[in-house]
């Protein structure tokens, strides 16, 4: 027999762009199968929903954004091959409205975001420097830079990933009052990482003695900053019970990879997925395509001994950028897209430069993508709608907008596919 | 060939990020400090290791090999192979104790239990008994050992003939159904009857997965080849080979090809191309329309682990959406990563608590799901899985066969008389609890 299953639509890649249009459309009631080459990008990012943090205009450090409603209109009138541009802006709202409801009804029970376009939070990174990002964990919210109390920045030894020193001395130097302490934890191990410690605050015996061990330490108006390890699959209990033994607001500042308050937007999509009755499958990856004229019909996938083939109607096309593999830049200076073999769009001419020597600098390449129609569209494919990471014209790191066009690019796909095909509208 | 092979497991390391996702999935790692994780065993450690030069680092013997970190990694490095190999050339340095020799044997085990059945369980059973065999051997005391069936499944595959259909399936029954879990291989094949398959048993022996993960790769290959060419005719006339136990079914999809570097052994890749997971054969069918679904109610709660060698097929958790077919059945996946038991990882003295902490989550999630019962694609789970929480566990398959209404198991012995499915496992929970 012939080795083919059948979908409506298939998502390549399970980051955030991949699991909010596959969960999305699920929801429509489509028979949705994700295809991942291995998990993705949400392990690594550090939770927050970044809508627009800066605007690069040749300034460094570039223009900070107080409020993406705002700004945004004349942000991409200036940038007309921008993603958000393509997407326009007003898609961006519901697809944040949808992500939050998503959260805050999803495994992690009474989780949710907090904030919305009107006003960037502005919390502290793990060295003290001052992010800007519009939707946050509840469990960072009280970090915001410009809220009222001194900071005491709680390094949890052994935990590495937090320098509580330096963290506080540079918010210090943002005109905030920080300062920092340390608090040992009964660990076994001297290489835990953030999540080996979330696990372990889920044990209301261990957060106890922790809570007693720092409690003293903390001056009356003080808020607490700690390591963002409050808990995978219960931060809103781990966190609200330190609140409330500590007596004051707490925060969490997501630190290096892994990251736990990405675990948990992983798993929080990955529920909605599969409580809509969509289907993942993790370890295969994408290598090739049947095609039938300007049609996608079906996709190929690296299964353990032999390829399976995934025939859909449609494709979201989710795979990430340079960082996945999803573009891969040759010896000959030549952009590829890796998975469909797809044009792209937004390479620097021949001739032209291609990187500056500032790793954080405006660096041409990084605009590449896959090049897209107004509607998603893969150039000369029809029913192949690419999201995330792998549109062009971007600089997220630089930006501040990595999730706010995942989200947005990931749930525009599913309304798109939802048009074309006359699905209901999402429960 | 071997080498070859080698090579580009390592070459895979270039693409490794160090982006710490396998951390954040290895079961193990995050239960004992002894294995630091497949990051830093795997592409870290890899740079120290040379050829013809002594191991390094010996942490690799707290891998279990359950291969999640191959799975979930982004960049496609192949984690788990690479700290398989690291661990077959510790335990050449280091030889390879009798107690581990013996336990990857299920075949030598098997025919030696077999005939002595009540004898052997009750004796496996006696603390006593199991005290002396770890001190003496080193085979944890508490760790779950299965009750030998006293009939072979292979006994049932003699006598039956399979009707004539247009569809023929090979089926691999893997030594957990010939020795222990006979009445699950007679299932499997009426299942498969059911639906159209005409069901042909050759004679088969053990895949050598359990040699391979505890470092015995030269008698694992000849294992894994011998089996090959068993099957190999009728895979050769275009039949598709079907196993139930799925870590099986992937030795001989991908891991043996990939491990022991048996990529290119025409016999083992004619069979890997066309051996399916039962469940994944089945869901295809579906997706055809073909699979029969007409079912009885089965009003009960089950919840569902996939093992880590299911996940390791990359196909998802097709027995999800076939035990959803079922009226009535109200299905739980369970998303903890592993029971811990990893084949016969856990049942090693020293590594048995580790075992029972890297399950800890699956039995927790397992003891809160309300379920009287687990399904998991794996015995040597089911048998950790029982062991742990006092909970039977059985084949999805076997919820398909009862959904079905098949006439019970095992009709030729003693255990025709028990009724279902779960009524047979909760005896045999029971009567562990009482041992």
């Amino acid at each position: 027999m012939r080795r083919t299953l059948h979908y409506d639509a298939v998502v390549v890649g399970a980051g955030v762009a991949g699991l909010t249009a596959a969960a999305r459309l699920a929801e429509s009631g489509a028979r949705v199968c994700v295809l991942a080459k291995g998990v993705g990008s949400t392990h690594l990012a550090p939770g927050t929903v970044d809508v627009l943090g800066y605007e690069p205009d040749g300034s460094e450090p570039p223009r900070r954004v107080d409020s993406p409603a705002r700004a945004l209109p004349a942000f991409v009138a200036e940038r007309t091959d921008h993603p958000y541009a393509l997407l326009g802006v007003d898609s961006i709202r519901p697809a944040l409205e949808w992500f939050a409801e998503r959260i805050e009804h999803g495994p992690q029970q009474g989780y949710r975001y907090l904030g919305e376009m009107e006003r960037n939070h502005l919390l502290p990174t793990a060295v003290g420097a001052a992010r800007p990002s519009a939707l946050v964990p509840e469990t960072m919210a009280a970090g915001d830079l410009r809220g009222t109390g001194p900071i005491c920045v709680v390094g949890l030894h052994p935990l590495r990933d937090l320098w509580a020193s330096l963290c506080a001395a540079n918010i210090v130097r943002l005109g905030v009052e920080a300062r920092a302490v340390e608090v040992g934890l009964d660990v076994d191990r001297p290489d835990e990482n953030a999540l080996g410690l979330a696990r372990r605050f889920e044990d209301p015996g261990f957060r106890r003695t922790f809570a007693d061990r720092l409690a003293p330490q903390l001056r009356d108006d003080e808020r607490v900053a700690l390591p963002a390890v409050l808990g995978v699959r219960d931060p809103h209990g781990v966190w609200s019970e330190l609140e409330t033994w500590l007596g004051r607001p707490v925060f969490e500042i997501p630190t290096v990879p892994p990251s736990v308050p990405g675990m948990r937007v992983s798993d929080a999509l990955r529920a909605a997925l599969r409580a809509a009755g969509g289907r993942l499958v993790v370890g295969a990856e994408v290598g090739g395509a049947e095609r039938d004229g300007e049609r996608v019909t079906a996709l190929q996938a690296h299964t353990a001994g032999r390829d399976t083939t995934y025939a859909a109607r449609w494709v979201v096309l989710a795979t990430g950028g340079f960082n996945s593999g999803a573009l891969a830049l040759g010896s000959d200076w030549v952009v590829r897209e890796t998975v469909l073999g797809l044009p792209v769009r937004g390479a620097p001419a021949p001739g032209a430069r291609r990187f500056v020597p500032e790793y954080f600098g405006e660096q041409p390449m990084s605009r590449v993508g896959v090049a897209v129609d107004p509607n998603q569209r893969a150039e000369g494919l029809e029913n192949v709608i690419v999201a995330g990471a792998a549109l062009p014209g971007a600089e997220p790191w630089r930006e501040g907008s990595g999730e706010g066009i995942a989200i947005t690019s990931g749930h525009r796909a599913a309304e798109l596919v939802r048009a074309e095909e006359g699905l209901g509208a999402a429960v | 060939m071997t080498e070859v092979l080698h090579e580009l497991l390592r070459g895979s390391l270039d693409h490794c990020v160090k982006c710490t996702i396998c951390e954040t999935a290895c079961p193990f790692s995050n239960a004992t400090p002894l294995f630091p994780g497949p990051k830093y065993a795997g592409p870290q450690a890899e740079r120290y290791r040379v050829e013809d030069e002594p191991s390094v680092e010996w942490s690799v013997d707290y891998c279990s090999g359950c291969g999640i970190c191959t799975q979930v990694c982004p960049q496609g490095v192949k984690i788990a192979e690479l700290n398989a190999q690291a661990r077959h050339k510790r335990k050449q340095e280091s030889g390879v104790p009798l107690r581990d020799r013996l336990i990857a044997r299920p075949t030598v085990l098997g025919r030696l239990g077999t005939p002595v059945a009540p004898l052997a369980n009750a004796t496996l059973r006696s603390r006593p008994f199991r005290a002396a065999v770890e001190r003496a051997f080193g085979v944890h005391r508490d760790a779950p050992v299965p009750r030998f069936a006293g009939r072979t499944f292979r006994s049932f595959a003699r006598r039956h003939s399979s009707p004539p259909a247009s569809r023929r399936v090979v089926y691999f029954h893997g030594c957990g159904t010939e020795y222990y879990e006979p009445d699950v291989g007679e299932k499997t094949v009426a299942v498969l009857e059911h639906n159209g398959f005409q069901v042909e048993i050759p004679k088969q022996g053990c895949c050598g997965l359990p040699l391979q993960s505890n470092g015995l790769f030269d008698d694992a290959r000849k294992y894994v080849l011998r089996l090959a060419r068993a099957l190999a005719p009728q895979a050769r006339d275009g039949a598709l080979i079907v196993g139930n136990a799925t870590s099986c079914t992937l030795m001989l999809k991908r891991e043996a090809r990939e491990i022991l570097g048996l990529a290119d052994d025409p016999e083992l890749k004619l069979v890997s191309e066309r051996t399916y997971d039962v469940c994944e054969l089945l869901l295809e069918l579906h997706d055809r329309g073909e699979l029969k679904t007409h079912m009885q109610p089965v009003n009960e709660v089950v919840a569902y682990h996939a093992p880590c060698q299911q996940q390791g097929h990359w196909i998802g958790k097709p027995a999800l959406e076939l035990l959803d077919l079922v009226p009535g059945l109200e299905v739980r996946e369970l998303d903890a990563r592993c029971c811990g038991i990893a084949g016969t990882y856990g049942l090693k003295r020293e590594k048995y608590d580790i075992a029972m902490a890297t399950g800890a989550d699956l039995f927790r999630q397992i003891g809160a799901s309300q379920a009287g019962s687990v399904a998991c694609d794996s015995e040597t789970c089911r048998w950790q899985i029982e062991h742990a929480t006092n909970k039977p566990s059985a084949h999805p398959i076997e919820l398909l066969h009862r959904a079905y209404g098949l006439p019970p198991a095992g009709a030729d012995s003693k255990r025709s008389t028990l009724r279902g499915v779960m009524t047979r496992n909760v005896e045999r929970v029971r009567n562990r609890a009482r041992t």
